[in-house]
């Protein structure tokens, strides 16, 4: 095991976690990440694949679907991100890639982003004041990709209580700032 | 004055305020203008032209009058409408375009010149000479000119941007767009209600009649608290619907704070809202026109609907006496009010000969206001009677009523042109409304309540069935249904100015000069009068402008048409559309994983797109820049330093065909690029001009690693995803951006390999034959950490690239500073490798300029003829490829010390400075420590064949003119053998 020690993308040793009215504002870094891209010729094939990864079907269009332990969510036309748990997972892409094939190019994408998980009443009215996205309307596993305080992130709605975001890893100080702004702005 | 009963305020309560230095009290329900009146205070200001003293004329945000300064320091807002402003407990508000003071002004004596001040005196009286304008004209005229004054103080309050999404948005919480709200509410349409009132209830607040037995203002309460208890609805009252979008999109803000005397920690003052709708419904009323008649603009005149309004919900009468003028039905009422309110009406005077009996009231038939007296503020009026004799009244208060206008603003937003309904004398909505937009109550033209409730379910009904709900038409209360009686009457004729646009100062004998001079479209005579130009957008003063122009011209109104309505409906702040995002968060940052470890160092940080890179490391004694950057230069090139490259885009290329594809993205072969090799390549854009360099690396025979400059990380990927999805969709290739997911360090100099092979692990051989210049690999470092290493070299040394996921990152950088230690390592900046770079002659963004080729470049020989590639056969264009086209090359001073401006151009020695003399330009300029010798790189005519040719280097912008020569662009170790080493 190397000694290097990982920051998380806010640039401390532990995550951060706010408390701003009934919502939570947690940063989540312990989540693998990787990209999973179907090779031309091969859509349906890696979508079959993909579904026994996971352990369900592969994620529809702006969907999000959660296996045990393995995620996915849809990113782009026969391309979807697969989400794990990092401990257990630092080479989730590797191992994907093992097990997809020649069906899908497979993308380590562990510390491309930075997510933050939002838990509580009021997810809705904070995110209304920083993206064009209807949480207060999406059903629960919607996965849209949209932008968030001028910054390209992915919003998962899991239920009305818990939203995540996911958002450049470079960016995620600005991000988490207007998450803050927001929050402090309503509640 | 303050009537002794009614009114919807809390007389309990006292509210404390300023105006003009003096000390008033309010109550809570109170606007500013309805507390400056219970106080006795009739002008407020200053008319914009002719500094005639004007009060209040409306009670609502179509005022054009009674416009002060709110606040102060920072949060002052000039030409804030008295009529909307919320009272609160501290409010400050001052009097503006006045001076020395109000009563007294100054610059009142351009009323006295009114007859050199007509419309487009401008434009005839500061015609010559010419020179005069920049230097006396227009200082002189913005100083005159204006109505309240910019602080300078930076605001101290935040704005926010939002989003809302709904079935229904419904427009102005009267009786249409409550019963609209209600039907579909109770649906279970989602809907939202706004209004800029900070009580909803529209007219139904202003007027005496009931609904079904109660007073309309509570049966408006008791429909907005139905409304509230329903989850499916938001009601924003204190939100201005400002302007109809593309597809149901709404803009509106919302005052948040506006009524506090600063906003809570935290939270806006005002909310830009845009709301996506799927239907919509314009509840937004009517507002009432004046009549134009001789000095119809004293303090003491107000639309007769005003008049009422304030008697009724706020108990305040501007004066003990007061009569009303009158074309229409509608005036009565406003009599009968005031007469029920216990205010003394002098007299009803109506134009129609055959005007009805008022109760209480004497009516003075088929007579007209002539004129007026009272220097600042209304004393008496002049009325011509029926038999053409003159009666002069003394009051101190005239409520005017020349017919209300259905408010169509947004209905025509998107272009859409109204039509005329004689009817009522104005002009209704047209058939074309915006997509998804429906109409309702007096917006329509249906001045009862009768039909404002009707109309507003009706609508409602209609937009569930477009929506495929279901809703129960409502039982409709019982309200007043009385018919609009009105007799067309636009102005009394007359010598006298009768104004029309009383924030302009537009009088009718404008619109006649207008006429007389051409302009007589309405566009035309909008600009040449500046009718309706002003901030209030002519809300009660456009009508009128144009019925006079349709009586001069002989054409109808609907003939003469309207101007265009645009958005914003009433004016918004800039800071309600900046929002949040200014000043340094104007934009997100993005930070590498080390820039915390950067700032320990004291880092000195640059912008480069959205990123913040370390400049420069200053060190104790270092008193400027570049002594950090020579020293930073001089270490990296005489043992080791370290770079933070994060920054570079990285794309990741997979696929069976991402050799054939990175082969047609680059103008040089990729195709046998070996697996574990790395290429320097040049993209193209389709004209042939550079468009950006980089490497790519190949990890594998389907995966290679893209980088990019930082600038154009996102233009190289948009570009490549572009060519794979539109161009080339039959080729198997994969992209996808990685340039976050590593932390990348440059670590270059002669000690660079030895440092490495301590952080590398032991079964990686780096060695210069294991390992050679242009290798890559994935590796471990650190006992294990995946890491990926690139032997590639910016600086010219020899140099690596590692990178780590970027988590890992800060933990690296410390490691390699430690363990370089022994080495001296030092932290370079960009300024350092910036300077390295134009020493070895590698072109960089500023080469790169969007005007350069390959051929300009040096990198002629890159563009392959071998194959097919974008750029390419535009590259080989005539035009780029002339004997005399730009070459890349360096350029040093004669004398070593004389700096050598970034941006000079160049000229033989002794030609004049004239662009047919230009022999090219400078680039990229540096002071270069180790030739000890200022040093730049620029593009200059056939360059390469005139090395040794001695040139002058001329900045026109800071005046330095340096002669230099022409040299290699390759300062340092023109053979690479260092890179090599």
């Amino acid at each position: 095991m190397h000694d290097l020690a990982p920051l998380t993308p806010l640039g401390a040793p532990a995550p951060h976690c706010d408390d701003i009215g009934p919502l939570r504002i947690a940063e989540t870094p312990d989540r693998a990440l990787a990209s999973v891209s179907a090779r031309l010729g091969q859509e349906a094939a890696c979508k079959t694949a993909l579904g026994a990864l996971i352990g369900a079907d592969a994620p529809d269009i702006a969907r999000y679907t959660g296996g045990t332990p393995l995620n996915s969510f849809w990113i782009g036309p026969h391309s979807w991100m697969l989400e794990a748990p990092y401990a257990g997972h630092s080479d989730l892409a590797a191992r994907a890639k093992a097990r997809l094939g020649d069906c899908a190019s497979v993308t380590d994408q562990s510390d491309a982003w930075a997510r933050f998980d939002l838990t509580g009443e009021g997810i809705a009215r904070v995110m209304e004041r920083l993206c064009n996205l209807d949480l207060a309307a999406m059903a629960a596993g919607t996965a849209r990709r949209s932008v968030v305080a001028h910054i390209g992130c992915h919003v998962i709605g899991h239920d009305s209580a818990h939203a995540t975001l996911y958002g450049p890893r470079s960016s995620a100080q600005s991000l988490h700032q207007a998450l803050i702004m927001a929050a402090k702005s309503v509640f | 004055m303050r009537l002794k009963t009614g009114g919807q305020i809390d007389r309990s309560t006292a509210l404390r305020f300023q105006f003009d230095g003096r000390d008033y009290c309010g109550h809570p329900g109170d606007t500013l203008a309805s507390a400056l009146m219970a106080n006795g205070v009739r002008l407020m200001g200053r008319s914009f032209k002719y500094h005639r003293p004007r009060g209040v004329l409306s009670a609502g945000s179509e005022e054009p009058n009674a416009l002060v300064m709110l606040r102060s320091g920072g949060r002052c807002e000039p030409n804030s409408r008295a009529t909307v402003a919320e009272l609160f407990d501290g409010l400050q508000a001052r009097s503006q375009n006045a001076w020395p003071g109000l009563k007294f002004d100054a610059l009142a004596i351009n009323d006295r010149l009114s007859n050199f001040l007509t419309a487009g005196f401008y434009y005839k009286t500061f015609m010559w000479p010419a020179a005069f304008w920049e230097k006396l004209y227009e200082p002189m005229i913005r100083r005159a000119a204006g109505l309240g004054a910019i602080t300078t103080a930076p605001d101290p309050d935040a704005y926010d941007k939002g989003f809302l999404h709904c079935d229904l948005l419904v427009i102005g919480a009267g009786p249409a767009g409550l019963m609209a709200a209600l039907t579909a509410a109770r649906a279970g349409a989602r809907v939202i209600l706004a209004d800029e009132d900070f009580r909803m209830g529209g007219r139904l607040n202003a007027e005496s009649y009931g609904i079904d037995d109660i007073a309309g203002a509570d049966w408006a309460a008791q429909a907005v608290a139905e409304l509230a208890s329903l989850p499916n609805i938001r009601l924003m009252s204190r939100t201005t619907v400002i302007g109809a979008f593309d597809h149901g999109i709404y803009g509106a803000v919302e005052r948040v704070a506006d009524h506090l005397p600063t906003p809570p920690e935290g939270k806006p003052r005002q909310i830009l809202w845009r709301i996506y709708s799927k239907r919509a419904i314009l509840c937004a009323g009517a507002l009432e026109r004046p009549i134009a008649f001789a000095n119809n603009d004293r303090p003491g005149i107000l639309s007769a609907g005003a008049l009422r309004a304030y008697a009724n919900r706020w108990a305040v009468s501007p004066a003990e006496s007061v009569a009303v003028f009158t074309n229409n039905d509608d005036g009565h009422r406003t009599a009968a009010d005031l007469v029920a309110r216990g205010v003394k009406l002098a007299a009803l005077i109506d134009t129609r000969a055959d005007a009805p009996h008022c109760p209480g009231v004497e009516l003075l038939a088929g007579a007209q206001v002539t004129d007026t007296s009272g220097r600042l503020g209304l004393r008496a009026i002049t009325v011509r009677l029926a038999n053409g004799q003159a009666r002069k009244l003394k009051v101190g208060a005239l409520g005017v009523s020349g017919g209300w206008n259905p408010n169509l603003a947004l209905t025509c937003h998107q272009r859409a042109r109204p039509l005329w309904d004689d009817a009522i004398a104005a002009f209704v909505p047209g058939p074309d409304l915006p997509s998804g937009m429906a109409v309702a109550g007096a917006a329509t033209g249906a001045f009862s309540t009768h039909a404002a409730l009707a109309g507003g379910a009706g609508m409602a009904m209609q937009a569930l069935a477009d929506l495929g709900m279901t809703g129960t038409a409502p039982d409709l209360p019982r309200a007043e249904d009385t018919p609009t009686r009105i007799t067309p009457f636009w102005h009394v004729a007359g010598n006298k100015r009768a104004w029309l646009d009383l924030q302009n100062d537009v009088t009718v004998k404008d619109v006649k000069l207008a006429h007389q001079e051409g302009f007589r479209a309405v566009e035309h005579l909008k600009r040449y009068t500046t009718l309706g130009m002003a901030t209030d957008q002519g809300k009660t003063s456009n009508m009128g402008g144009l019925a006079v122009m349709a009586e001069l011209t002989g054409q109808s109104i609907a003939q003469t048409g309207t101007t265009i309505f645009r958005p914003p409906y009433t004016p918004v702040a800039l800071g309600t559309l900046a929002g949040r995002f200014t000043g340094r968060e104007f934009r997100p940052t993005r930070l590498t994983p080390s820039h915390h470890w950067a700032v320990e160092q004291g880092a000195e940080f640059v912008e480069v797109g959205q990123w913040l890179r370390a400049q420069y490391f200053p060190r104790a004694g270092e008193t400027h820049w570049r002594e950090s950057v020579d020293r930073e230069v001089l270490a990296t090139r005489g043992s080791v330093g370290v770079c933070d490259v994060t920054t570079l885009g990285k794309i990741d290329v997979q696929g069976r065909d991402g050799a054939a594809f990175l082969n047609r993205i680059y103008c040089n072969g990729f195709a046998k690029l070996a697996v574990g090799r790395v290429r320097y390549g040049v993209m193209l854009r389709e004209d042939g001009i550079a468009f950006d360099d980089g490497t790519a690396a190949r990890l594998a025979e389907d995966h290679f690693v893209v980088t990019t400059t930082t600038a154009n990380a996102v233009p190289v990927y948009r570009h490549m995803e572009f060519a794979r999805q539109c161009l080339w969709p039959d080729m198997d290739v994969q992209l996808i951006s990685t340039t976050e997911a590593w932390a990348q360090y440059a670590i270059a100099g002669p000690n660079s390999r030895k440092l490495l092979q301590k952080i590398v692990d032991a079964e990686f051989d780096i060695s210069n034959d294991a390992f050679p210049f242009m290798a890559c690999a994935e590796i471990t470092v650190c006992k294990g950490c995946p890491a990926r290493l690139f032997r590639i070299s910016f600086s010219g040394e020899l140099a690596y690239e590692l990178a780590v996921p970027a988590r890992y990152g800060d933990a690296l950088i410390r490691r390699i500073m430690a363990e370089g230690a022994e080495f001296d390592i030092t932290p370079y900046g960009t300024e350092a490798l910036g300077v390295m770079r134009i020493e070895k002659g590698h072109a960089a963004g500023s080469e790169l300029n969007g005007q350069t080729t390959a051929l300009n470049l040096g990198l002629g020989r890159m563009v392959s003829t071998r194959k097919d590639s974008i750029g390419a056969v535009l590259s080989r264009r005539e035009g780029l490829n002339m004997p005399d086209a730009p070459h890349l090359v360096g350029l040093r001073p004669l004398n070593p010390q004389s700096r050598i401006p970034a941006g000079a151009h160049l000229l033989e020695i002794g030609a004049q400075m004239v662009a047919a003399n230009d022999q090219g330009y400078l680039s990229s300029a540096c002071y270069s420590p180790c030739l000890q010798s200022y040093i730049a790189l620029g593009f200059v005519k056939d360059g390469q064949k005139r090395l040794g040719h001695k040139l002058r280097a001329l900045s026109p912008l800071t005046g330095e003119d340096v002669e230099v020569e022409i040299v290699s662009p390759h300062f340092i170790d023109p053979q690479g053998e260092r890179l090599r080493a």
